[in-house]
């Protein structure tokens, strides 16, 4: 497939070996982060005029869902504040390499390099998503929790730990990082292969070694590389590339598909449409229940969104994937459910895209007034204090939200045909899973588009 | 070179100090140097206002940002024709007020925003030495020695409801001392049904006659227009408990006649179900003072509040008056 490297545009290269440019934008995420746990905490308790609901659980989003991860797949952890304070002192420093760091440097334990750490964070925010989403301390509370454990991991562990292993975010960006049509590659291996020193994993004086323990040489998918372009800065070759790509060419890759991954696509998904029922349905008891944490409803909810996202969605798919199998036999490998699962990376993506159109649209109003007083108190810095709530595109949505989700349609069909083709089998293997695909997608129309 | 990277080192690490640390910190000097006095709206159970007591002097502007930290709340003076100020959920606004007399006002809640909205009252202390030169005088039920407290049932109630109208009709001449504003607060329907009823020109008269006789009487005392403005007032301060019909089926009704009810725990385990008005054998044996005491103090625990300090003595009298068109037919 053809690739463009977006290093021979005039002014890129030098734009991404300096490190000012990054640390700039790094250093006003970080500011906008401290800003956002301040605001929880001190500034008023109602959600859509508190600076931390508006700006992470709006915006932030309507930025990495709708343009982030779809475009630049890890662009966001390139950028993102969270791992930074403690990234700075485990290297000693907050831009080039000099001097010692502090921290103890341990390697990450061996049978936990998988991202079922991350299934479990994701799925535990959103048990509580209710109540994170909405109150700006619950909110403060989880930000600055992410902050302290990514600086603890940073002084116990090697490296990104936190961001490798733990962040709940960063677990489904990194499989949605699969689609987007932005890579970091190597333009040759050989000259990796070559190359005694490594320098882009072990690093020099130009840059660190690979932050997320990955050999850019042996790149083949996007999910474990943070797109923090080190290797760029490191390699003494000139053989990095930040390449333009056909989207979702990692999903034709047989190599690297993991259980872990697998069931992150079912998390998300699954995550998605009980977003969907419970935040923008008209069901006030699913409402109420998610909201009100620690009450037996609250543990019902919390059972049957467990039970949707780690057995129902799964066992409807395994029976999919079985009815696929050849009539000998019926019993559908380990390898087939892991492979078909990846169909549900572009299907998860456009129903999170789709989810969160509506959830944008109708909410990102609430950015102006939370612009000029951040913190409720009365401000009005930029006087659009006053500014009400509109929804926005609301005659638009259910189109554009349709046209979405029937694209990720087509995207998982034709994805669940080629891995089909991989596996040595036919159109008769795909079907189910084709299907499978479709009843979620009609499931996604009803409850988003009704 | 080693140099150059320690200062270019410092200088990152200047920036993003200056970043991360300075919106928090310009935010709270800005803050410590605003000298609005913020007032905050809670829902009663979650704190009501905060603080809920001010001070301010005699002709000082008193500059309030009021603040609803969750629901819409309103704020308006007790007995003040001023008007109420809305406050929604998380915005400010702002108001002056400015006070020419020394004593304690109280500001209270106007929207209902839950079970104990009522209980958002606070006061303002204002101090001063301008002499003030009204005399209040007691209200009518204290100079009557009304014991507000006590059955009130009426000996005797009419068939259907009484009918001012057909009172008129009916062309009795009434001793104008059945007229008087003093006569009317100070008896219940029922007393003046018995003294009409003993009265020789209603001899000719039936039974309901005589209530019609009252409802006139009853209407009388008032005007439309304070009946209007009564009703306005009883939608915006008692339906919710009292209903909208007057039935004693508000919104709110269920939580205080349920002693199981969650809250109340909040309000004290001695609420009542909310008096119904269109109760015949309770309404008609109440005289208007007795009505104006039981607004004026409340229930003492009941979950009737204490309107005293909300309503001027000319909006009680009119609420009075509007609680008999739920017994009485006007027009």
């Amino acid at each position: 497939m053809t690739r463009f490297d977006l290093t021979t545009l005039p002014l890129v290269k030098p734009l991404l070996k300096s490190r000012w440019p990054q640390f700039v934008i790094q250093s006003i995420a970080l500011g906008g982060f401290i800003f956002a746990i301040f605001a929880g905490l001190v500034g008023t308790p109602v959600g859509n005029h508190n600076f931390s609901i508006v700006f992470v659980w709006i915006a932030w989003w309507a930025l990495l869902m709708l343009v982030a991860v779809p475009i630049f797949g890890r662009g966001w952890c390139s950028i993102c504040p969270i791992p930074l304070p403690g990234e700075w002192l485990q290297r000693g420093a907050a831009l080039a390499p000099q001097g010692h760091g502090l921290g103890l440097g341990w390697r990450w334990p061996n049978r936990l390099r998988n991202i079922w750490l991350q299934n479990g964070a994701f799925t535990l925010v959103a048990l509580f998503s209710a109540v994170v989403l909405t109150q700006p301390s619950v909110t403060a509370i989880v930000l600055a929790a992410f902050l302290f454990v990514a600086l603890g991991a940073s002084l116990i562990f090697e490296r990104r730990a936190f961001c490798r292993y733990l962040c709940p975010v960063g677990g489904f960006i990194g499989l949605y990082s699969q689609v987007a049509p932005l890579e970091v590659r190597v333009k040759d291996t050989a000259v990796c292969a070559a190359h005694t020193e490594k320098t882009c994993y072990t690093g020099n004086a130009d840059g660190y070694g690979c932050p997320w323990q990955v050999f850019p040489g042996g790149l083949v998918k996007n999910t474990y590389c943070g797109t923090c372009v080190e290797c760029l800065r490191t390699c003494p070759h000139d053989n990095v590339a930040i390449n333009l790509r056909p989207p979702g060419a990692d999903l034709l890759r047989p190599t690297g598909r993991k259980l872990d991954e697998a069931f992150k696509a079912f998390i998300m998904l699954g995550s998605a449409m009980a977003y969907s029922a419970v935040m923008l349905g008209p069901w006030g008891g699913i409402k109420s229940a998610a909201y009100s944490v620690g009450s037996v409803a609250w543990f019902g909810y919390a059972l049957v969104f467990l039970a949707f996202i780690f057995g129902i969605l799964p066992g409807l798919f395994l029976l999919a994937v079985s009815l696929g199998e050849l009539p000998a036999s019926r019993r559908p490998t380990r390898k087939a459910f892991i492979s078909f699962a990846y169909t549900l990376v572009p299907l998860g993506l456009t129903a999170w895209i789709a989810f969160s159109l509506s959830f944008v649209f109708a909410n990102i109003s609430y950015l102006w007034p939370a612009l000029s007083d951040p913190l409720g108190w009365g401000w009005n810095l930029f006087g659009t204090a006053g500014v009400g709530w509109t929804p926005y595109l609301a005659n638009a949505l259910p189109t554009l939200q349709a046209i979405v989700l029937i694209g990720g349609l087509i995207w998982a069909s034709a994805t669940a045909r080629q891995i089909a083709v991989e596996l040595k089998g036919g159109l008769q293997q795909a079907l189910p899973v084709i299907v499978f695909c479709f009843a979620v997608t009609l499931g996604l129309l009803w409850l988003l588009v009704g | 070179m080693v140099a150059s990277r320690l200062n270019t080192e410092f200088a990152a690490r200047v920036f993003v100090l200056g970043i991360a640390l300075g919106l928090p910190l310009a935010a709270l000097i800005a803050r410590l140097a605003d000298k609005t006095i913020e007032l905050r709206a809670r829902v009663a159970e979650a704190g009501g206002w905060t603080p809920t007591d001010l001070t301010v002097a005699v002709g000082q502007p008193l500059i309030l940002r009021l603040i609803s930290d969750d629901v819409l709340h309103g704020f308006a003076l007790g007995q003040s024709d001023g008007p109420a100020i809305d406050v929604p959920p998380g915005q400010a606004v702002e108001t002056t007020l400015t006070f020419d007399r020394p004593g304690k006002y109280v500001f209270y809640c106007t929207r209902w925003c839950g079970l104990g909205h009522w209980r958002m009252r606070g006061t303002i202390e204002v101090a001063g030495t301008t002499a003030d030169s009204t005399t209040g005088q007691p209200p009518l039920y204290v100079t009557l020695g009304l014991n507000i407290d006590a059955l009130h049932e009426a000996a005797v109630t009419p068939k259907g409801a009484p009918s001012a109208t057909r009172g008129a009709q009916l062309g009795v001449a009434l001793p104008a001392n059945y007229l008087t504003q003093d006569y009317y607060r100070a008896h219940s329907p029922a007393e003046v049904w018995q003294a009409l009823r003993a009265g020789s020109f209603s001899t000719e008269l039936t039974d309901d006659e005589v209530w019609d006789l009252v409802a006139f009487v009853w209407r009388s005392n008032t005007t439309p227009e304070t009946l209007a403005e009564a009703k306005t007032l009883y939608a915006q301060n008692c339906a919710a408990c009292h209903g909208e019909t007057g039935a004693g089926d508000g919104i709110a009704a269920a939580a205080l006649r349920d002693k199981a009810h969650e809250a109340q725990t909040e309000f004290g385990h001695l609420t009542q179900a909310p008096a119904d008005f269109t109760n015949a054998d309770h309404m008609l044996g109440a005289s208007p003072a007795l009505l104006q005491g039981k607004i004026i103090r409340g229930g003492m625990g009941t979950g009737m509040p204490y309107w005293g300090p909300i309503f001027t003595e000319v909006q009680t009298w009119a609420l009075v008056d509007y609680l008999w068109t739920f017994q009485f037919e006007y027009k």
